[in-house]
């Protein structure tokens, strides 16, 4: 997945971060100086300056840092979860987990990302991970 | 720190008001800043005329120092219009410290007024507006009910690694609002218990709308001398003793962990600078946009470890009468939150230290420590004030 260096680049990162997920794929940055991961995407490493910032597909793999339920009356679409999720590279973002009713969901659950498309535009979510046989809870 | 240490005490508050705290209809941003700039200069003992420094900022308006230099028909030879959200009025403190220090200025005006709870052009639009003016390009599609689900997502977190209740978070609403009943410029007076607090509307889990600050009017203003001029003036001088600023983040998904902010560098910084701690503190005013931030903020200046504000709030801790008197006012929750509030926690602290306090008057202040947070926990301006005998 690794790709010329971010500067040679003809447009921003948030266009390219963009247009990948548009094709519905989901991606992060790594610096090759400092080797940590990069989200949301930078034009240089937030952690080192370093600008030989490359894309890189994350495993998708993650687990809730934090959860608040949104209340929205029933005929506005019902309440709704929003997330902040530290994914397994590392890095944190905000998103929303589906498949699981908001109330019911846990800080510490695994989730995994998926891409999901409206109308032609990419926004990533994410879905419970069912827990592992004998993992530590 | 050495050359911030030289500059402890050497500019006082002369002056401080507020004007139109609650709701009023009919009045601008604009004419509710001009009528507290004007009696804050009055309270200095000042004219419009002896203000050669300005320190504005408006929510809405990116240029704002200019009409407000404009309206007030001031000439200064010092502007600072920096905005970093609701901390911003304290976080002008230093620089304009260093102006008056230099010479470059002699009195020092600092304002700010909001119409939010009456104006037609309000709470709603200004964030239609800033979607596309200050665009969170990796927030907003997840439509958080900014600022209020970041806060909601720091109180899930702090509940979670130290078992922080509803209930504890319902004392800071409590204690709050038995400050506001002592307080006649309150906008909320009401008796409210815990009870109430808990069956209150939620809003964004965990928070309530009782764990939110209001919604009003209001203007507040104070200005800044140096400490020698100070004397000379009709009110009793509160000195600056410490101040610091501290931005880590503007997006909450940003923040590395959730239950620590960016306070615990500018408490840190402003103490040094004081050569003060928090168990020197006698009063304590505390950016209170909502409950969780009271106990970030006593934890992350000092007042308690880290996970123990929730157990430091139980039974009245910081309500009239408990062992630290926290937001004296009422706080953005009970008394006033026209939008920013920071500068409203600054006049409490020099009411307090002028002993103009009243009912609510803590005995005796020598010390106090006014906080001010900005944005989605993002800046955070603490500043460290004295009466002569803290000098």
């Amino acid at each position: 997945m690794a790709q010329e260096p971010i500067m040679a680049a003809a447009s921003g990162v948030q266009a390219i971060h963009q247009a990948a997920l548009d094709e519905g794929r989901f991606l992060i940055q790594r610096c090759r100086t400092c080797s940590q991961h990069v989200y949301f995407p930078r034009e240089s490493c937030p952690h080192c300056g370093s600008v030989a910032l490359e894309w890189v597909a994350p495993s998708g793999r993650g687990t809730v840092y934090a959860l608040t339920t949104v209340r929205r009356k029933p005929d506005a679409g019902g309440d709704y979860n929003v997330s902040l999720v530290d994914l397994d590279e590392g890095v944190r973002l905000m998103s929303r987990v589906d498949g699981v009713a908001p109330h019911d969901l846990k800080i510490g659950q695994r989730v995994q990302a998926r891409v999901q498309l409206s109308e032609g535009r990419g926004l990533v979510l994410f879905d419970p991970l069912p827990a592992l046989a004998g993992a530590a809870p | 720190m050495s050359d911030l240490k030289a500059l402890r005490g050497t500019a006082a508050i002369a002056g401080v008001a507020t004007f139109g705290c609650g709701e009023t209809p009919g009045f601008t941003d604009m004419e509710l800043l001009a009528r507290s700039a004007r009696a804050a200069v009055a309270d200095a003992g000042l004219k419009m005329s002896d203000i050669d420094g300005l320190c504005t900022a408006s929510a809405s308006a990116t240029m704002w120092a200019m009409p407000v230099v404009e309206y007030l028909g001031l000439r200064p030879r010092y502007i600072d219009s920096t905005m970093l959200g609701g901390s911003s009025f304290l976080a002008h403190l230093l620089p304009a410290m260093h102006a008056l220090q230099s010479g470059q200025c002699n009195a020092v005006l600092v304002c700010y007024g909001s119409a939010q709870r009456s104006a037609q052009f309000g709470r709603r639009e200004i964030g239609a507006a800033r979607r596309w003016m200050d665009p969170q390009p990796y927030e907003a599609p997840y439509e958080p009910m900014q600022p209020l689900s970041a806060y909601a997502l720091a109180a899930s977190r702090h509940m979670f690694e130290f078992g922080t209740t509803r209930r504890q978070l319902a004392e800071v609403a409590v204690a709050a609002r038995k400050w506001a009943g002592l307080n006649p410029e309150a906008f909320m007076r009401e008796p409210m218990g815990i009870e109430d607090v808990l069956a209150a509307r939620m809003v964004s889990d965990p928070l309530s709308v009782r764990d939110c600050c209001l919604v009003t009017d209001g203007g507040g203003a104070y200005v800044l001398v140096r400490a020698d001029r100070a004397r000379d003036l009709p009110k009793k001088p509160v000195y600056v003793l410490g101040n610091a600023t501290a931005v880590w983040n503007r997006q909450v998904s940003s923040m590395h962990d959730l239950t620590v902010t960016a306070a615990s560098q500018s408490g840190r910084e402003a103490y040094a600078m004081a050569g003060l701690s928090a168990k020197d503190m006698d009063v304590v005013q505390l950016y209170d946009a909502f409950t969780i931030n009271t106990l970030l903020f006593l934890e992350d200046l000092g007042f308690c470890k880290k996970g123990e504000a929730g157990s430091f709030v139980e039974n009245g801790g910081i309500a009239p009468g408990g062992h630290l008197p926290v937001n004296t006012n009422g706080g953005g929750l009970s008394c006033v939150h026209p939008g920013m509030y920071g500068i409203f926690a600054l006049i409490e602290a020099v009411r307090q230290l002028r002993g103009d306090g009243g009912e609510r008057q803590v005995t005796g202040a020598v010390t106090a420590l006014a906080h001010g947070n900005g944005g989605t926990l993002s800046s955070q301006a603490t500043a460290i004030l004295g009466t002569a005998a803290a000098l």
